[in-house]
């Protein structure tokens, strides 16, 4: 263990009589992580290639695709253990050939380069089966750190959606998988499932130059992570109802159903694997009424590694009162998540009824989203919906959609949709 | 045989002092730093799990903890002090003692909301007075001589707690207590927490309300300024013009010493009590008759916090009457 994690709560405690829906921001922070690297031995990251027959065109694609794999390879550090997949609507080991992993060492690495360098393009797509060989070779490892990064450029043709819901929900927590769609051909939505599914990453890169320095820093990431299978435990108290667990920050990842009970009222939400890094979490707990006066806890959120130590504890209160001075102030965390998190929704929304040729409803849904990056001071995403709106006037929301715009920055701002502002420090 | 409350030594029913420690077994008081006020063993949903921090594990309730709820009984005397339910902490604090043969003792203070730490500030008044009235209890000295010398101890007690650099913010409380000997009953007050007199039904001597406040408002109303009702909804009905701690210089008491010759009861109160039960007839609704102190000290903190419990609330009930001293 070679993290320390904090847990704070950010929450208004105080509600009006009557009500019962409790809003918390706990933020989760670990440190110290770099001071005491984790050893080589504990982490293993297989790189999953998508090797379809789109991947020839443009040529410079799978050129990229390789150099990408390439430079990922030259970024594991000695003694991590490693494979490379090759996807198409079958699936392949690639490196090393027999389905296992090699651990990193300088004729490793040229041997795996080699044969990477050998690869082509020709066949389907189907990723369910990537990633249950990715599954299968990462359940030798011993150690706690599995990582995957999965490159496509397509859609999941040679399998149905309910195959690869499967999959997922086999292997779902067993390794962390950041996933990465290169052009403009591969879907939004289905990558999301996957990279949500895996608690990884998903981004587009529009244009393959960018890939090597995306798959280095994803690689140098996960080199860089402390503990992993790190859960959040939920316990309320008896009549409560949790309304949702989300993380909120960086992106916004709804854990809500990914819920295992383990204990009398209390629940364990998957949070993957950390490094040097701090999370926020919405939570919002609906419990019995009380009286005004009373108080009670409505939930005690505990960080817990994957052998059950709890590293951080925090508690969310709830105290009724008939002040309304107390009960009607906004806690600005609670707000400002919310807000990024409607953000990301009526992105989505909005982007799926512009291409189904509902205008009135784009229009309005981009226009909220762009009242809400501009209050929120989430620059990254206005700039990104000013490509695929004309801007009349942010604050109240007023906009044109744009005729003819790229389908790459159409999906730059679906994949990011989810990427959030991290709320100001007053 | 009974044992010793400072040494569990066994003691002897008529040992004035006991033969292992030296205390003296004829004096019993509220220890100093307050009642303890632990959490109930059980939650009221029946569950015996409690966290740390007071919350029950089934139901998510906060357990009352530390100063949230203190209750203390001796003979012919019973306090308790409650948080209420709107502030975070209880400021009130309370203390008193029972002298075999002699008489009883008490004391409540209001931390002043304004300042800081009044916590500290109102255990330290009424403990420091607690310890000069119980002296006098023993010694048989003078009560209203008694009573002034407590204010001033409680007043240092108090003071002690300021800080140099800030003055105004200095921790204060309010002060009334009560001393009751075979000769009467003496009521001394700083502030607005208060003594009454509630006689047993059908007695000669009325209830009454045995201090005057010393508001603002009170002073006003005392001029002719203000009537009692315009007073009541002033805002400065509340404000102190006289309190104990480092920014109240030389404070002497209130003094008054009520003779009754029929039984009843003196009650002390913060005014999270009289807030909402202020005249006596208020108070002779809510209490009830034939009761044990505890009770009656029960029934009327119970009566606050149903009405809001705005405030904290403290009582302390002392029976007064023939044959009921002991």
């Amino acid at each position: 263990m070679s993290a320390e994690f904090a847990v704070e709560v950010f929450q208004n405690e105080y509600l009006p009589e009557g009500a019962r829906e409790v809003d918390a921001i706990v933020t989760v922070s670990a440190s110290g992580v770099s001071s005491a690297p984790v050893s080589s031995a504990d982490i293993a990251q297989v790189i999953i290639v998508d090797c379809s027959g789109s991947m020839r065109y443009p040529p410079a694609k799978l050129n990229a695709a390789k150099h990408a794999t390439v430079t990922a390879i030259d970024a594991l550090r000695d003694g991590v253990s490693f494979a490379v997949i090759e996807g198409t609507d079958t699936v392949r080991m690639v490196y090393p050939r027999e389905q296992g992993l090699a651990v990193a060492s300088t004729r490793t690495k040229l041997e795996a380069k080699r044969l990477v360098r050998g690869l082509t393009a020709d066949g389907g797509t189907a990723m369910g089966r990537w990633l249950a060989l990715a599954d299968r070779v990462l359940a030798r490892h011993r150690g706690g750190l599995k990582h995957a990064i999965l490159l496509t450029d397509g859609q999941n043709q040679h399998e149905t959606p309910a195959q690869l819901s499967r999959t997922l929900a086999s292997i779902s927590g067993h390794f962390t998988c950041d996933c990465r769609g290169v052009g403009t051909d591969w879907q939004v939505e289905e990558l999301r499932k996957v990279a949500e599914a895996m608690l990884g990453t998903v981004d587009i890169v529009a244009d393959p130059q960018g890939l090597a320095d995306d798959f280095r820093a994803m690689t140098a990431t996960a080199m860089g992570k402390a503990v992993g299978g790190v859960s959040l435990r939920l316990w309320t108290p008896e009549g409560a109802v949790v309304k949702f667990v989300k993380q909120v920050s960086p992106t916004v990842l709804d854990l809500t159903d990914r819920r295992t009970e383990s204990g009398p009222r209390t629940g364990d939400y998957p949070t993957g694997a950390w490094g040097g890094e701090s999370r926020d979490y919405h939570v919002c707990v609906q419990v019995k009424a009380a009286g005004v006066g009373d108080r009670m806890l409505a939930g005690r959120v505990s960080v817990l590694t994957a052998g059950g130590d709890v590293l951080g504890q925090g508690k969310v209160l709830a105290v009724w009162t008939d002040d309304s001075a107390l009960s009607t102030r906004i806690n600005r965390e609670v707000a400002h998540y919310t807000g990024q998190a409607e953000l990301a929704e009526v992105i989505q929304d909005g982007l799926e009824a512009r291409k189904s040729g509902d205008v009135e409803t784009a229009t309005a849904k981009l226009g909220r989203a762009v009242a809400l990056a501009a209050s929120s001071g989430n620059t990254d995403t206005a700039k990104l919906l000013a490509k695929v709106v004309d801007v009349v006037d942010p604050v109240t929301g007023t906009v044109k959609l744009r005729p003819g715009v790229e389908d790459a920055d159409e999906m730059t701002l679906d994949t990011r949709s989810t990427v959030t502002k991290r709320v100001g420090k007053p | 045989m009974t044992n010793c409350p400072e040494c569990d030594a066994p003691v002897g029913a008529k040992d004035r002092f006991c033969e292992e420690c030296g205390r003296n077994l004829l004096v019993r008081a509220t220890p100093v730093g307050g009642p303890d006020g632990s959490a109930a063993a059980q939650c009221a949903c029946g569950s015996e799990d409690i966290d740390d921090d007071g919350f029950c594990e089934q139901c998510g309730r906060s357990q009352p903890v530390g100063r949230d709820r203190m209750e203390f009984v001796l003979p012919t005397i019973a306090g308790i002090s409650d948080r209420g339910r709107r502030r975070a902490r209880n400021e009130d604090s309370m203390a008193f003692g029972h002298v075999h043969a002699r008489g009883v003792a008490a004391i409540v203070c209001d931390g002043v909301a304004s300042s800081e730490r009044s916590d500290e500030a109102s255990q330290a008044a009424v403990d420091a007075a607690n310890a000069v009235l119980v002296d006098a209890l023993v010694e048989g000295s003078d009560p209203e001589r008694a009573t002034v010398l407590a204010v001033a101890s409680a007043n240092r007690a108090a003071g002690e707690l300021a800080r140099p650099e800030a003055q105004d913010v200095a921790p204060s409380c309010t002060y009334v207590s009560a001393m009751r000997t075979d000769s009467g009953v003496v009521v001394g007050w700083v502030g607005d927490s208060r003594a009454y007199w509630l006689a047993d039904d059908g007695a000669k001597t009325p209830s009454r309300r045995l201090t005057k406040d010393d508001t603002w408002a009170a002073q006003l109303v005392a001029d002719g300024v203000l009537t009692e009702a315009e007073a009541v909804n002033d805002r400065r009905s509340h404000v102190l013009s006289r309190w104990l701690g480092g920014d109240s210089g030389q404070v002497s008491p209130h003094v008054v010493t009520v003779v009754p010759e029929e039984g009843g009861i003196v009650l002390l109160c913060s005014d999270g009590l009289w807030n909402y039960l202020p005249e006596v007839e208020d108070l002779d609704a809510v209490r009830p008759r034939g009761a044990a102190p505890l009770e009656i000290a029960r029934d009327l903190v119970a009566a606050a916090l149903h009405a809001g419990g705005h405030d904290n609330i403290t009582v302390v009930v002392i029976e007064v009457g023939v044959g009921r001293e002991r």
